[in-house]
């Protein structure tokens, strides 16, 4: 058993995590964050990278499972792994570099080189030692035991015990599907990011993934900026929220395992470029807009639709979320430390209707409507998170609510696969997410790696 | 949109930021990135140096409205994600900003409800390094500059560094910047509270 496990077996889980209320050391504990970067961040499947940011073989990208660096690998056989990033020799990372193409990684420390499924090839001067490593499986590279995608989302796991990816994600894969499906082919590519840091604990991200309540407060700013022409026709945005946000078609539904999903597509009017009327302003779109109705007419819509933003979150629990058309990654940096990466998608031309003009204009225009959110939105979030974790040090007031329509009866409902939906500003998706986290947390997951034979 | 006006006012519609447009502007940041600055004039240089110092200050005061009036009708601020600049076309940029989406972060910040703003950061520039390019076109010049921006906010004083590039138009007699790349040196890494303008 190790430090940390022994640390914090002590601990009262059932006290800290509480029905309608969580205990601030969730936040504040660097204990808790210790094991939680095991349990949580090496217990469950956890989100590493999209396939199409290695697509050919050979092809890495490095990335991290909690705090440990790995290298992601396609090999030379096209088998996508999870490379513990750290020599086996001394402990040095092997790769230092974001992506790349390379079949084999030499340590800059003193010359050990791994193959790119982690099977050490050789030594400088292997006469030097009694048996030559290279022959020894144990210097073979760590790897993470369970790596599997689903639909090009690669998740990985050290828990051997977890049930097949698919199966974890259950329910959530219907969103999902839709989400990645609403894209030509079923088609995205991963194109560079919007990266925000924030001194707060990564559960204050995740707890805001789905939160329909600050959305009117923590955004007013760009609510306002989003709506400051007076003769537009449609309300821009996330405006729905205005008006008795519990009353409006959108919800909130607890998926099962810690995911969830917050719908708000209902709130559209159901036609072809019902996306499109409701996307705030940014550069080009009148351009292209008037380019493609003077081009195809009422078919334009269909395309702008797909520069729009698609209304829903869908968070994966512990470290990804996909809103609008982004892919954002929560990556734990230390308790009070966390970075959001917001990649960016665009979409390819699968069967050729849209041509490489329209292609590139609905590309373009789908970077500048992504770039909006993280700009004028995120920024005022994270500086909540942060004012969150600052407002914590105020230790002897312990606890931390998330009640909202707890208790309230026929609030929530219980559908027939288990799911559970509320209203759009119910924290019943805190309340449940925190359950799976806390049954991590007291379960402690055995982990293991695995070495090429 | 579902206007029927017929306005192009770049203040209120985005038509200006065409194919062409983005070709240009990847042509000339280009440019700035790997070739010789051509100006040996030292008036001609400081005429530059001095248009990239107002804007420095202008933004140290958060005079937005003079900053904005700086600035050309048609203009582009792009602050790229990528080392190399890249194809704005084709990736996400840290800020990618047209005439309106200018007015936009301006606007947010008047709200009284930008809380990555509220209070304000304070920031001292300095800009250094001024080396110009002249164009083909004699009322364009292409400016190179490194800038330090120190900024204060939340406690804590860090530097912002790196090098922007901006492109100056003549309307009219009047110089006005067209375009500005802001070349962070941390671009592609996470940035706590990227909220005020470079």
């Amino acid at each position: 058993m190790t430090h940390i496990e022994r640390r914090t077996q002590a601990y009262d889980w059932d006290d800290l995590v509480q029905e309608d209320r969580v205990h601030e050391s969730l936040y504040t504990d660097p204990a808790i964050f210790e094991a939680e970067m095991r349990s949580v961040f090496g217990g469950t499947w956890v989100y590493l990278a999209h396939e199409s940011q290695i697509p050919e073989r050979n092809d890495y990208i490095t990335a991290r499972l909690g705090l440990r660096p790995l290298i992601v690998t396609r090999d030379n056989e096209g088998v996508i792994r999870a490379l513990f990033n750290r020599c086996t020799h001394r402990g040095t990372t092997l790769c230092r570099f974001e992506k790349g193409n390379k079949r084999a990684f030499q340590c800059p420390y003193h010359g050990w080189n791994f193959q790119n499924d982690g099977k050490l090839r050789g030594v400088p001067w292997p006469d030097g030692y009694a048996e030559n490593p290279a022959h020894d499986a144990k210097f073979n590279l760590a790897q993470v035991p369970r790596v599997e995608s689903y639909r090009g989302f690669i998740f990985a796991t050290l828990n051997e015990a977890m049930p097949s990816l698919s199966d974890h994600l259950g329910p959530i894969k219907r969103p999902l599907d839709e989400w990645i499906d609403r894209n030509p082919g079923g088609k995205i590519i991963v194109c560079e990011a919007n990266r925000i840091k924030y001194k707060g604990n990564w559960k204050l991200a995740y707890d805001n993934s789905g939160d329909g309540y600050h959305v009117l407060y923590s955004h007013r700013s760009l609510l306002e900026t989003e709506n400051r022409f007076q003769d537009e026709a449609t309300e821009k945005g996330m405006s729905y929220y205005k008006n008795s946000p519990d009353e409006q078609p959108m919800y909130i539904q607890y998926m099962g395992n810690g995911h969830h999903f917050k719908d708000k597509r209902p709130n559209l009017q159901p036609r072809t470029g019902g996306l499109w009327a409701i996307e705030s302003l940014h550069p080009g779109m009148e351009h292209v807009a008037e380019k493609l109705r003077s081009r195809f007419g009422a078919k334009a819509e269909s395309f702008l639709d797909l520069a729009g933003s698609e209304p829903v979150n869908i968070n994966i629990f512990p470290n990804l979320s996909l809103l609008g058309n982004h892919i954002q990654v929560f990556q734990p940096i230390s308790y009070d430390e966390t970075d959001t990466i917001w990649y960016g998608t665009k979409i390819e031309d699968v069967d050729g209707t849209m041509g490489p003009d329209v292609l590139n204009d609905i590309n373009t225009l789908r970077m500048r409507t992504q770039e909006g959110f993280p700009n004028f939105g995120e920024v005022d979030d994270v500086t909540n998170f942060e004012q969150i974790q600052r407002g914590l040090r105020c230790r002897e007031d312990e606890w931390i609510y998330m009640n909202r329509g707890l208790d309230i009866p026929g609030r929530i409902k219980t559908l027939e696969d288990g799911t559970l939906k509320g209203p759009a500003t119910d924290e019943v998706f805190m309340r449940e997410y925190i359950k799976e986290w806390k049954r991590l947390m007291k379960t402690q997951p055995k982990l293991t790696i695995r070495r090429e034979p | 949109m579902s206007t029927t006006s017929l306005s192009r006012d770049p203040a209120r519609y985005s038509y200006y930021v065409d194919d062409a447009a983005y070709r240009e502007l990847i042509a000339d940041f280009h440019r700035i990135r790997t070739e010789e600055p051509t100006v040996e004039d030292p008036a001609e240089r400081d005429f530059f140096r001095r248009l990239v110092e107002r804007e420095a200050r202008l933004l140290d005061r958060l005079d937005f409205t003079g900053w904005m009036a700086s600035y050309a009708d048609e203009c582009f601020y792009w602050v790229p994600s990528t080392p190399n600049g890249g194809d704005p076309r084709s990736e996400i940029a840290v800020m990618f900003d047209d005439r309106r989406r200018l007015g936009d972060r301006v606007y947010r910040l008047s709200t009284g409800f930008a809380w990555s703003q509220a209070p304000s950061s304070r920031t001292v520039r300095v800009v250094s390094n001024v080396e110009v390019f002249d164009c083909l076109n004699a009322d364009q010049k292409l400016v190179r500059s490194n800038f330090m921006i120190n900024e204060f906010w939340d406690d804590e004083t860090r530097v912002l560094a790196g090098w922007a590039g901006h492109r100056f138009r003549r309307y009219d007699g009047k110089w006005k910047i067209s375009a500005k790349q802001v070349n962070l040196l941390q671009c592609d890494q996470c940035i706590r509270n990227p909220s005020i303008i470079l």
